[in-house]
């Protein structure tokens, strides 16, 4: 029997040559995310017990980006226990305000992922960075502290599950709408504990971009990772980018490897969707739902915050007018300044957005756009849980860019195509 | 003796058991206030030390944050019964050496207010209401360790 990537990727990390679903391993972490919400704790739990070392300085990323700029006196007191320890410990990629960025979005862009790694992140969407052929996971911040002072944890190896992608994506439909479809498919816990590989002709025509915002919420459907195989795509986008270490291996699933399950999905003939409250399983296509009225509009994260998607957002903003309170919120510094020099800032401003600094802010309810009770929102966000992003009983619709971007523009659910 | 306090439902998220609102401290006598506040603003209220929640499938989906497994240690919650877990949560409970409870079918068997008597070396549920003895699945040895040292990085000191 041959093995998955995710198999593969954990033998090399645990110093074996073979490993099997189920299985427990003690595996080398290659790659540490560390931000400001679970962080701080680690850190504290680290000095507690009196083992207040960094394995590697350099394998470790720190961004604030949850409540960054701080929202109010107790997050700036989390700020300042992790920006006095990164500087305590010399870490070389610390990314202070002003170049710190949402996490998931910042690493990859910054060069920090490298494929055949294993990377883990106080942060359950870590799982991003499978779409550069590596294992990412989150993990808590016990897991956390044990990582940052041994470079090792135990892990169970997760049995996978393939996802084909087949066909093309229509005019009007992105990854967001097929990971949608994904879970729509299986459920919130329909990959609970499982790696979730993706696979297909419709996921190589995709951009790096597009390739996270799918396995960005393989953790949504309860998957353990989402992982995409290397191409040239992925190639092009590391080329001149990484950060340290440039050299990395390639690993691919053989074609005998063993999968629990597999899902075909015909991506020409998807629709734009629309996950309905409050699980990102309850998808829905945009034609059962439009007209549906919304009070806010919320286009950012580590989902959809990345240049491509503002770039869709603006095409549809272009000349418009907004009818419902519009936030639009690049994920990092880079990508901020790229839509002010592409001049999609102009675009947004035109429109009647607000355009704010790299935050994650509200997507998690934390600020910069909290609902009231009562409260409906279109989000390109990867999480509609009771009271996600306010009260608990306002309600988030989860879509795409565009979805969203034709959304504010009717103040009401709408269907892209008739903007693109 | 401890009561259960039963939600029937499933994917019960770490919004509900801990908002982001208070994400902004770490503090465990502080996130125990709203402990569960999304889902029963009253629980606290409620629950006695040692009492016990029970729950559908996927307990604990949606965010890393150990704020969840805090707030309820914090509240002093005995234990968290629960059909299936989410698997980050499941992990950073026992991290803390708090031991998760699946129990298919909990739902079927325990009813809110049942008195209940856990044994973790049995994996026994004594429901002293309905006069019903219960078996679970005990952890896994290697997992069981970790909680029986009160957490991994317990674990990790004394096994250096
Ligand atoms: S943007 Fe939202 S989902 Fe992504 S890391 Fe930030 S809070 Fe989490």
């Amino acid at each position: 029997m041959g093995m998955t990537i995710t198999e593969k990727i954990m033998a090399r990390a645990a110093g074996r040559t073979s490993v099997k679903a189920g299985e427990l391993v003690n595996a080398n972490v290659d790659m540490i995310m560390c931000h400001d919400v679970t962080t701080p704790p680690a850190i504290s739990m680290l000095r507690e017990h009196g083992v207040d070392n960094v394995f590697d300085p350099e394998k470790i990323v720190v961004t604030p980006d949850h409540f960054q700029p701080a929202k109010d006196i107790k997050s700036a007191e989390l700020h300042k226990r992790l920006d006095s320890w990164a500087k305590e410990k010399n870490l070389p990629y610390y990314y202070k305000l002003g170049r710190a960025g949402v996490c998931h979005a910042l690493l990859p862009e910054q060069g920090h992922i490298r494929p055949g790694e294993v990377i883990v992140g106080g942060d359950s969407h870590t799982c991003t960075y499978g779409a550069f052929a590596a294992f990412s996971t989150g993990i808590g911040s016990t897991d956390l502290a044990a990582a940052i002072a041994t470079g090792v944890l135990w892990f169970k190896v997760p049995a996978s599950m393939k996802f084909v992608l087949n066909g093309s994506l229509g005019k009007g439909v992105y990854s967001k709408d097929v990971i949608l479809e994904v879970i729509r498919r299986i459920g919130t816990d329909g990959a609970l504990y499982r790696a979730m590989e993706f696979v297909g002709p419709a996921l190589k025509e995709m951009t790096m971009e597009a390739r996270m915002t799918i396995t960005n919420m393989a953790i949504e459907a309860g998957g353990k990772n989402g992982i995409v195989g290397f191409d040239q795509t992925t190639k092009a986008y590391l080329s001149g980018r990484l950060k340290g270490k440039t050299d990395y291996t390639v690993f691919e699933s053989d074609a005998n490897a063993p999968y629990v399950h597999e899902d075909t999905i015909d991506c020409s003939k998807l629709e734009p969707m629309v996950a309905f409250p409050h699980l990102p399983s309850n998808g829905k296509a945009v034609g059962e739902c439009k007209g549906l009225a919304m009070d806010q509009a919320y286009i950012g994260s580590c989902t959809n915050g990345r240049i491509e998607d503002l770039r869709i957002a603006a095409s549809i903003l272009k000349g418009r007018q907004v009818k419902i309170r519009t936030i639009v919120v690049p994920a990092t510094p880079v990508i901020w300044k790229q839509a002010v020099d592409e001049g999609l800032a102009e675009i947004f401003y035109d429109a009647g957005c607000v355009f704010s600094a790299p935050t994650c802010g509200a997507c998690l309810g934390g600020f910069m756009g909290i609902l009231a009770a009562g409260e409906k929102c279109i989000s390109t966000t990867n999480r509609n849980f009771v009271g996600r992003m306010g009260s608990p009983k306002s309600e988030v619709y989860l879509a795409s860019p565009a979805t969203a971007a034709a959304a504010a523009v009717e103040g009401k659910l709408a269907d892209c195509r008739n903007y693109l | 003796m401890a009561k259960a306090h039963v939600y029937k439902r499933d994917h019960v998220n770490t919004d509900e058991i801990i908002p982001a609102r208070y994400l902004n401290t770490d503090d465990a006598v502080e996130l125990a206030k709203h402990c569960m506040e999304d889902l029963d603003t009253d629980f606290v209220r409620k629950a006695k030390p040692g009492d016990v929640i029970v729950c559908g499938d996927d307990f604990g989906c949606g965010s890393s944050r150990e704020h969840a497994v805090w707030a309820i240690q914090g509240a002093k919650v005995g234990a968290v019964i629960a059909h299936s877990f989410a698997r980050i949560f499941y992990r950073n409970c026992i991290n803390c050496g708090f031991y998760p409870i699946e129990l298919p079918g909990a739902l079927d068997k325990i009813r809110d207010g049942d008195e209940l008597n856990i044994d973790y070396k049995d994996g026994t549920i004594e429901n002293k209401t309905q006069k019903t003895k219960i078996k679970f699945m005990p952890l896994p040895d290697f997992a069981l360790n970790i909680v029986r040292d009160g957490g991994l990085l317990e674990h990790i000191k004394k096994q250096k």
